[in-house]
Order: C-alpha cells, then sequence, then structure tokens
C-alpha cells in the first residue's frame, strides 16, 4: 500500500527526519491559508498523488505569494496528473501540500528496499539526489553505496556513519545525517514498511538538512497489525476496479485490453493472459479468484469483469483442485442468470468433476463455448472476440469518488 | 524413490483443528500420507480426524517420531510456527499460509541460520501448494488424482499452474517423481535452485520442468545452477509475458521492480544456460516431451 508525500513526512519526522513546514489543502483558500501560517516568502504547492515525477508532469509549482498559492491550488484540485509513472489516465489530485520552499546547495538520495537476494533491508544511497533511483543507476553507478542490514540486531550507527561518510556530508551535518538514516530504518522496520525513499534529502541554504521529498510503501500482508497505516489508504488514488476487487477478496490488476479473464490462480492467470496475446487478443485484466473458488466467488467475479466498459468477450480458466468443476459450473451459471451478458464466453474447466461441470454448462442453455485446453480456450476466445465482440463503450463506467 | 517426501514420511499438522487445517489433514489422510498427529497450543490431549493433537510441535515429535509438518496457522501466527518447527527438529516443513509479513518470513530466515546446515530444517513455501510424491505421499494441498508417478521433477511457485504443467504432462503420457510448490511469496524457504539440486540428486527423477514467475532473482539463480551443476535435462516456463511492469500480478511476490525480473529477461537467462523454455503455457508438456526425445 502507499501513501502520500505529506503522510510519509509526518511519519518520519516522529522518527526525527526534519522536514519544512509545511501544511495540507483541500482547497484553494485553506492552501493560501496555509502559506501564511507557514510564513516565508516562496512555497511549493505540490500535488498529492501516488506516482512519482510529479515535478516534470508540472505537479509541483513554485509561488511567490499567496494569492499565486491560490491559484496554483485552483489549477490543480480536481485535475488528473499524468506522469511517467502513471497510466494516460493519470491520478486524482484531491489533496495538496503546501510547503515552505528550500534553497537547495546539495541533493541526496536515501531508499531502503528489501533486498529479495539477501533476503534483507538493504540502504541504498547516492550524493547524486534529485534524480529517480532509475536513473542515478544508469548514470551515476560510482556515486551509489549500499548498506545490507541484519535483520537480528537491526541497523547499527556505525553503519549509518559509514553511509554518511561514503556519501560526503558536511562534518557539520554528519550526526543529524545519521540520526535520518537510523531513523527512517527504524521508521520501516517498525511499520511493515517494503519501501522508505527520501528523495531528496537536501543540504540547505540556512544549513539544515532535510527530507524535500519522501515516500513510503507497506506491506499489504501486514496491515492487519498496522492500524494506523491502514487509516492512511487513499481510495481514490487506486483503480476503482481494484479496490473494488480487493474489498471482495479477489486479486485483480486493470489492463487496457478487450478481454476479459477469470481464472483460479495467480500464476494460471499470468500464464492465461500470456497465451491470449500470443493468440492475438490483449487481455482486459488480471483476475485470480483464488484456489477454492465457490459459486458466489465466480458469480462476484463476473460483476467485476462485466463493470470493465473495453471488455468485448470474457474467458474463464478454471483448475479445479480442491474445489470442483460442478461448483464453479453451477457459479458461472447463476451469474449469467442474474447479470445480462450478451458478450461471448469462452469457458475453460479442467481437474476435479469436470465431466459434470461441462454437463451443468452445457444443460444451462446458455450459449457458452467451451474449451478442453489452454490453447483451445485463448484461440477460441480470440476469435469470439474477433467476430461477435461488440464494443460497450456506452456502458456505465465506475465513479470516481472525490471523497 | 523421489525427493523430501515418500511412504514412511511422519507428518504432523499445525494448525489441523482449524477448518482449513482439518480439512486438508483429511485430504492427504486420504491419499495415503502418514499423518501422526496435529499441534494445536491448547488443545492437547484431544483428537482430530483419529490422530493426536499435541500442545507442541517438541510433544508432538516426542511421541510420534514425525519428521515433517504442514502449516495451516493463520497469517498472524504463521511464522512463530515455522520457527517452533525449526526448533524442535523437524526437518522438512511445507507453509501452506498466504499473507504472512514479509518480515517476518525476513525473520524466519534468520532464526533457521543459527541451526548447523546438516540439521537446518528444510522449509517450502510460504504460500504455495506443498509437495507431492505421486502414489506415495502428499503434504500439500492439491488435487492427488492429477500426478501419475513417474520421472519428471516439477518445481514451481504457481499452484494452479503447476496443476496444470502435471495434466499436460499425464496427457503427454509423462509422470511425476515429485512436484515441488516453492510459492509465491517475495521472501521463501527454498528457492529453485534448492530443489533443482535435490532433482539432480535424485536417482528417479531423469528430467525437470521448472515452472518460473515474474519478480524476483531466483530464476536466474536458478539458471547459474543449472549451467554449472546439472546433467538432467530442464525445462521451463516463465508466466507473466503480458505483465506490466511494477503491477503485483496476485502472488506478494511477482512484481517486475529490478533489471532480470521480466519473463522476457528470465527466460532470456535460462535459454543461455541450456534451458529448453516452453513458448506457451499450452506447450508445458510437450516441450518436457521433445526435450527427452531429443535426450534420448
Amino acid at each position: 500500500m502507499d501513501i502520500h508525500e505529506y503522510q510519509a513526512k509526518e511519519i518520519l519526522a516522529e522518527f526525527g527526519v526534519p522536514i519544512p513546514r509545511g501544511g495540507v489543502a483541500y482547497s484553494p483558500e485553506q492552501a493560501a491559508y496555509r502559506a501564511r501560517e507557514i510564513g516565508g516568502d516562496r512555497w511549493a504547492v505540490k500535488a498529492q498523488v501516488h506516482a512519482g515525477g510529479r515535478g516534470k508532469a508540472g505537479g509541483i509549482r513554485l509561488c511567490r505569494d499567496e494569492h499565486e498559492v491560490w491559484e496554483a491550488a485552483d489549477a490543480l484540485l480536481g485535475k488528473r496528473l499524468v506522469t511517467h509513472q502513471t497510466d494516460a489516465k493519470g491520478k486524482l489530485i484531491h489533496r495538496l501540500y503546501i510547503e515552505a520552499a528550500t534553497e537547495i546547495t546539495r541533493e541526496f538520495y536515501l531508499g531502503f528496499v528489501l533486498d529479495r537476494k539477501a533476503e534483507r533491508v538493504v540502504l541504498v544511497a547516492s550524493s547524486a539526489g534529485g534524480m529517480e533511483i532509475e536513473e542515478i543507476t544508469r548514470e551515476r553507478p560510482e556515486s551509489l553505496v549500499r548498506s545490507s542490514i541484519d535483520p537480528a540486531v537491526g541497523m547499527q550507527p556505525f553503519q549509518a556513519r559509514e553511509v554518511a561518510l561514503a556519501l560526503g556530508f558536511d562534518t557539520a551535518h554528519m550526526a543529524i545525517a545519521v540520526e535520518i538514516i537510523l531513523g527512517c530504518y527504524r521508521a520501516f522496520r517498525e511499520l511493515d514498511a517494503t519501501m522508505v525513499e527520501i528523495n531528496p534529502l537536501v543540504a540547505t541554504h540556512e544549513g539544515d538538512l532535510v527530507a524535500l521529498d519522501a515516500k513510503m510503501s507497506f506491506d499489504d500482508n501486514a496491515l492487519f497489525r498496522r492500524p494506523r497505516i491502514s487509516e492512511l489508504r487513499d481510495k481514490s488514488q487506486e483503480d476503482p476496479r481494484e479496490s473494488r476487487a480487493a474489498d471482495r477478496g479477489l486479486s485483480y490488476v486493470g489492463l487496457t485490453g478487450s478481454i476479459g479473464c477469470i481464472i483460479n490462480g495467480a500464476g494460471l492467470a499470468m500464464a492465461t493472459m500470456d497465451v491470449i496475446k500470443q493468440a492475438g487478443g490483449e487481455p482486459a485484466n488480471f483476475l485470480d479468484i483464488g484456489g477454492g473458488a465457490t459459486p458466489e466467488r465466480v458469480a462476484k467475479a463476473f460483476g467485476l469483469v462485466l463493470s470493465d466498459a473495453n471488455v468485448e468477450a470474457i474467458l474463464v480458466n478454471i483448475f479445479a483442485g480442491i474445489n470442483r468443476c460442478d461448483w464453479v459450473a453451477k457459479g458461472i451459471v447463476q451469474a449469467l442468470q442474474k447479470l445480462d451478458v450478451t458478450l461471448p464466453l469462452v469457458v475453460r474447466l479442467a481437474g476435479t468433476g469436470v465431466e459434470e461441470g461441462q454437463k451443468i454448462l452445457a444443460e444451462s442453455g446458455f450459449p457458452i463455448i467451451t474449451a478442453d485446453s489452454l490453447s483451445d480456450a485463448a484461440t477460441k476466445v480470440v476469435a469470439a472476440w474477433r467476430t461477435h465482440g461488440q464494443p460497450r463503450r456506452q456502458s456505465k463506467p465506475i465513479a470516481e469518488g472525490r471523497s | 524413490m523421489s525427493i523430501l517426501l515418500d511412504l514412511e514420511t511422519k507428518v504432523i499438522v499445525q494448525g489441523i483443528t482449524g477448518r482449513i487445517g482439518a480439512f486438508h489433514a483429511g485430504e492427504m489422510l486420504a491419499y495415503g500420507t502418514r499423518v501422526v498427529g496435529g499441534v494445536t497450543p491448547g488443545k492437547g490431549g484431544t483428537k482430530e480426524l483419529g490422530v493426536p493433537v499435541f500442545n507442541s510441535v517438541r510433544e508432538a515429535i516426542r511421541a510420534t517420531g514425525a519428521t515433517a509438518s504442514i502449516v495451516f496457522v493463520p497469517p498472524p501466527f504463521a511464522a512463530d510456527s515455522i520457527m517452533e518447527a525449526a526448533d524442535a527438529g523437524i526437518s522438512l516443513c511445507v507453509a501452506i499460509t498466504d499473507g504472512i509479513p514479509c518480515q517476518d518470513m525476513i525473520q524466519v530466515k534468520r532464526f533457521m541460520r543459527r541451526y548447523k546446515f546438516e540439521q537446518r530444517m528444510r522449509l517450502i513455501g510460504p504460500n504455495c501448494a506443498g509437495v507431492i510424491s505421486p502414489g506415495k505421499a502428499m503434504l500439500g494441498i492439491m488435487p492427488g488424482h492429477i500426478y501419475k508417478p513417474g520421472s519428471i521433477g516439477i518445481v514451481g511457485r504457481s499452484g494452479t499452474l503447476g496443476y496444470e504443467a502435471a495434466a499436460q504432462l499425464q496427457a503427454c503420457g509423462l509422470g511425476v517423481s515429485t512436484s515441488v510448490g516453492i510459492g509465491g511469496d517475495p521472501i521463501n524457504g527454498s528457492s529453485f535452485r534448492d530443489i533443482l539440486e535435490l532433482f539432480e540428486a535424485d536417482p528417479e527423477t531423469k528430467a525437470v520442468m521448472m515452472i518460473g514467475e515474474i519478480g524476483g532473482p531466483q530464476e536466474a539463480e536458478a539458471a547459474e545452477f543449472i549451467r554449472n551443476h546439472m546433467t538432467k535435462p530442464v525445462t521451463a516456463y516463465i508466466a507473466g509475458l503480458s505483465a506490466p511492469r511494477g503491477r503485483r500480478m496476485g502472488h506478494a511476490g511477482a512484481i517486475i521492480s529490478a533489471f532480470g525480473e521480466s519473463a522476457d529477461e528470465k527466460v532470456e537467462i535460462l535459454q543461455e544456460a541450456g534451458v529448453t523454455v516452453a513458448p506457451t503455457p499450452s506447450d508445458l508438456g510437450t516441450t518436457v516431451a521433445a526435450r527427452l526425445a531429443k535426450a534420448a
């Protein structure tokens, strides 16, 4: 789960990371008020969206008076910000962070991530802050410093000192740099983060070291024990279909193609997307309804796939293990009875109870195209999509709430 | 022979009194697995499915001589149960639980390093379908009947895609020596490399089918091992050719976040190591059959 910049800064500040003065605003009036409250003569009005690359996309405006702050806020709020990290629709801006502008003398990069190979948390740091980490890795690899942290004892002060020394902080900044590094690590560890990034960490004209931008992501599997973090979830930043699916215990990722997929198991779901693509189609989504696909889950999955206006044909691919194909078939028939499905539907069932399942589908009276293998299913759904698929772009998309 | 599990292996079920644990313990017993007991703290002295329930893994081992365990404990408590098994002297532990926090798994892996390699528990999973040696025993949640006994070793992250592979092999007249699901989490007990090493040493396994996916370094690590140490033919499939970068595809670990983690890159790395990669997921069985025909 991702959170906003201002939320990450609030958290990190509690762990001893200095941040510029700032405040959240939901309206132009509030933005101007915040600027006055913060004081000074220059402010940054920053769009709060779950995506990087905001600056280049025009999501961060530098303002010299309250009126400019008002105008910038008015221009940004309610717009969708498209950055190189978002899709073409971008992310809705409905919160701003107003921050005292900073005179930068040097920029650094700090990032704590999971090193899957070492099975540890690793700190990646660089004296070339301000660029994205991919860019630093490509263009300034010599500036990168890594420090691998032993999970048994956690990050030690000497490790933080080594990193700070390698980055070449001024002597005056050493103590606070060490405190920032250790604070970020503790935040990562104590809050079940999967990523803590300060980019850039800047030395200011006034001689301070502050986090100018901060990003944190959290382990979805650990949210049960982090109620405070769970509350920071902002559904307006998620694909509404994905939120709906997650609330129903389904794993869904929206894509841009036309063939809706309903599959059990993440691996089989990915493989089915691949085989659709190889057969000349484009999957509209990844959808894993889980190993134990009950009729109810199948019915929910249909509702979800049909809520995507781009879907022009549907492929159901179930390899029944513990569950049974006849249950799945019943779920499909129930869904078809409840929902008005006019799109071509290809169903491939395999595993436990496959004969009974196919019998139920055949006797249902619905025009279901059955397939007996993965390749057969992909070929049939792509063919059906080409000949019968009707664009349904007139159908209602899910409303995007500005909560 | 087979790897990890055979007719003799005595198994305890951690979390046997839960709904899911009890169901799968029943399925495993029906398959012929020697399930000799269960563990649920606080329910020691009772019986479930006719086998005794113990309060701790240590008690269960003392009373039954079990060497393997399977974990159905819910995510908040699963790491603790795995570490308990490691400390009590279990030699093979399969963790089925999906949703264990990443930092808990980091802790589990670190904890296990306190034991000498020879005494260290082998952990499979979590978030996996488990292990089956067809015709002998099943330590997992797979549908046992789709696996025909034979000489192909299967190792994969995904459960249902593993079933797909077994079914395709069966359609080609090929059976399975052992199938191992290593799970879809970013930090897991055994890697592809660990399991390949066991298959290479197993006289009954003649070839290996490896089913990987996007995300993480383990397929590349496996490629390195195959190039340097495998004499048996290896075929592979990598799921997620059409998966976009930076999006998590169901499995907690299935996300392309670094160089070498996309399906295309993994396919290339494996091919360079001499692995035959199935072009589509519908060619899993035929690719193995073709590779065997070529080797013969």
